[in-house]
């Protein structure tokens, strides 16, 4: 046991003494997770669009579509003239542009009961961005509804084109018994028109046009705290904290390596101890190491950017065999690599493959589905759904064993393949 | 009469195709220095290897105070001390660190194991630096503090394997006075090496090794012994010798050897003795010579007449 601690013992004082390579170990995943999770949206529950409005319609229609437009949360609308809305789109300072063409408001509502051409809205999107588009273009068409419908159904615009659309129909009705049927409902529009306007029961507004017939109640389906929602820190902090402790067991695997081509490895095999206990201090040094940086990364996590632990229990057990799983890596590395040159290239490239497909870049829930069936054979995977689940999923400790159990698998596979090498040796 | 410490028999070792050592077979006795001498890529470092318990012999037997060494014996590795070619040290630890790791690895700890490594410290003149890293340490030092690392647990026999590579002179001494310290001591060594004279300094005992296989196993005077010159001669003419000097000196008793470049005559001899008649004759042919010296003859020239070729080949 002396042994063993000795040579545990040893490691730490190493790793600690290299303060800048400590810095860098804990530095690199804080700084990147930050940067990435503000990327993809921190902590809050997601941003509004930046869209510009090019407002060339002057009518009272078009200036409610507008008014509407710029109500709506999930909209920052920016108006613009027609070259600095292309200028912007272009430079990627805008995600959308909507021009609103002169004379919209009018022709929609006569295309919305005539048989008119429809006006066309021009949409100028930034091509890295059509899944914007195709938001923008749902709040639009709610917008342009609302406000149409309500114009037609009690504005002057809707008496005046009804009156005249009647006008037009009351030639064809004697004879084409479809325009008598448009032409009786329009007479009943007109009616509906003439009666007083109501104050909305609830605003206290004029006449509402069209609505959507339905709304939606957004839950979001994670345990523990309600506001806290999907995290993308925490994802973040997952992700990167994996990564670099992964780099940090390649390190470790590395320094077997360079302490066989040194003699030291040789100088600890010839002393009364067994190979199999130094690779076990090796690993359990490591082991220690790993969860010693990711308790760190987690803590900068949760006071820096607010990431929440459902589960402190499931953490730590998350943490640890995430640790164990890194130490054994190490030692796959040095059992299987012929030179500290040659096998941290091919480390470096197994983690880095490693990480993608354990969703550390980009969360494994936007993989194609055959892809996430795939990866659940990657190590990585079970340690990202793992950290994930006890922190914005909200999920306690026993929702994550699944995870730990995979990972203290796949080390105990690689360990015994490490073992198994280093006796051929 | 000494004990015998270390037996090995037969010891063999295969790499693939190439046979590394091929019935190596010798003894050390408890207090004995055995040199263990051949050129590099001899199987001087296989066989050290297969002392330690590192490498397992394909065949062959290695008994140390009558127990087996191999990789699974741990226990006998207790009385065994290392000290590797390479600088086994970690740079990034100080002395005391390296020490209190080593010691620690052979179950010493607390006061024991303090004491040890004030006392090792001292053996190899490192009191001081103890708590320096040896990154700082010049290239005899640390070799020094190579050595103390394998010192650490007192062990019955010590094994070097080339523990001078690479130090300058005056720190190749300071290591020669430690050694010595530890023969007075009553430690046994095994001392590999290409370079004879360190070998001819330390040993009392010599094995000669060369493509795996011992050619020699002898005291340094039994090797002597078997060359046919004890001594040479050197003589440097100002003028190239002719034939009939090179013939007549050939006659003259105790000239064993004669080879010629030039004016340098190199002259083999029986005997150290025989030098003085032979500068004599010379004198009496009407050589002059410019420049004459004698010396001993050195595992170097046993070496080659055993193999034909030089220890550094």
């Amino acid at each position: 046991m002396t042994a063993f601690l000795a040579l545990i013992r040893k490691d730490l004082i190493l790793f600690l003494s290299d303060r800048r390579a400590l810095a860098i170990s804990l530095a690199l995943p804080i700084v990147i997770a930050a940067f990435f999770g503000s990327l993809f949206g921190g902590g809050s529950k997601g941003s509004a669009i930046e869209v510009a409005l090019v407002q060339q319609d002057s009518s009272e229609a078009g200036a409610r579509i507008a008014a509407g437009l710029k109500s709506d949360p999930n909209l920052r609308i920016t108006p613009m003239t027609m070259a600095a809305a292309e200028a912007a789109v272009r430079k990627g300072e805008q995600k959308v542009a909507i021009v609103l063409p002169a004379g919209f408001g009018e022709a929609a509502g006569a295309a919305l009961f005539g048989n008119r051409e429809k006006p066309a809205i021009p949409l100028l999107y930034d091509p890295s961005q059509p899944a914007v588009l195709a938001m923008v273009k749902g709040m639009l068409t709610q917008q342009v509804m609302s406000v149409v419908s309500a114009e037609m159904f009690g504005g002057k615009m809707g008496q005046e084109l009804t009156e005249r659309s009647l006008r037009q129909l009351e030639e064809k009705a004697n004879t084409d018994p479809d325009s008598k049927a448009l032409r009786d409902m329009l007479a009943s529009v007109q009616k509906y028109q003439a009666l007083p306007q109501k104050a909305d029961a609830q605003g206290g507004q004029g006449a509402k046009g069209l609505s959507m017939p339905f709304t939606t109640q957004d839950r979001q389906l994670v345990n523990g705290k309600a506001e806290q929602g999907y995290n993308a820190y925490a994802h973040a902090f997952a992700g990167m904290g994996v990564q670099f402790i992964l780099f940090m067991g390649v390190d470790m695997g590395i320094g077997i390596l360079l302490m066989q081509r040194s003699g030291v490895w040789n100088r600890l095999l010839a002393a009364p101890v067994g190979l199999v206990q130094v690779l076990l201090a090796r690993a359990a040094s490591g082991a220690i190491i790993a969860f010693a940086l990711l308790c760190t990364v987690f803590a900068v996590a949760v006071f820096g950017f607010g990431v929440h632990i459902a589960s402190l229990a499931g953490f730590v057990g998350m943490a640890l065999c995430f640790g164990v799983l890194t130490a054994s890596l190490g030692l796959v590395i040095a059992a299987f690599g012929k030179t500290p040159e040659a096998a941290r290239r091919i480390a470096m490239f197994v983690v880095l493959v490693m990480v993608m497909l354990g969703g550390a870049w980009m969360p494994s829930f936007l993989f194609p589905e055959w892809m996430q069936k795939l990866t659940v054979a990657v190590p990585t995977r079970w340690a990202i759904d793992g950290l994930d689940a006890i922190t914005w999923r909200g999920m306690d400790a026993l929702a994550a064993l699944p995870a730990m159990g995979a990972q203290l698998g796949f080390a105990l596979l690689f360990t015994l393949l490490a073992v198994w090498k280093f006796r051929r040796i | 009469m000494s004990s015998v410490l270390l037996s090995v028999h037969n010891l063999v070792k295969n790499y693939g195709t190439r046979r590394a050592v091929d019935g190596v077979s010798f003894r050390v006795l408890a207090g004995q220095t055995v040199g263990l001498l051949g050129p590099n890529g001899a199987g001087k470092s296989t066989t050290v290897g297969m002392l330690c318990g590192l490498i397992t012999p394909d065949a062959g037997d290695i008994f140390l105070g009558g127990e087996r060494v191999g990789p699974g014996a741990v226990a006998v590795k207790r009385k065994i001390g290392v000290v590797p070619q390479e600088l086994a040290l970690y740079d990034d630890l100080s002395a005391l660190e390296n020490l209190r790791l080593f010691g620690a690895l052979y179950g010493l700890r607390g006061k024991v194991l303090a004491e040890r490594i004030d006392t090792v410290l001292g053996q190899v003149n490192l009191s001081d630096r103890a708590r320096d890293k040896p990154a700082t340490f010049s290239g005899g030092m640390k070799r020094r503090l190579n050595i103390a690392a394998a010192l650490m647990h007192d062990p019955q026999l010590l094994i070097l394997d080339e523990p001078t590579v690479g130090v300058d002179p005056q720190s190749r001494n300071a290591i020669f006075d430690t050694l010595e310290a530890l023969q007075a001591q009553g430690k046994s060594l095994i001392y590999t090496s290409h370079y004879m004279e360190e070998v001819e300094r330390l040993a009392d005992h010599i094995v000669i090794v060369d493509h795996g296989k011992v050619l020699a196993d002898e005291s340094p005077a039994s090797l002597h012994g078997r060359l046919a010159a004890q001594a040479a001669l050197r003589v440097e003419l100002a003028e190239p010798a002719h034939a009939s000097l090179l013939d007549g000196l050939r006659s003259q008793r105790g000239v064993t050897s004669l080879s010629a470049e030039g004016g340098a005559i190199d002259i083999g001899l029986a005997q150290a003795t025989d030098a003085l008649p032979v500068m004599g004759w010379l004198q009496q042919a009407g050589c002059r010579p410019l420049h004459f010296a004698t010396a001993r003859t050195s595992l170097e020239d046993i070496f080659l007449s055993l193999t034909g070729r030089s220890l550094r080949d």
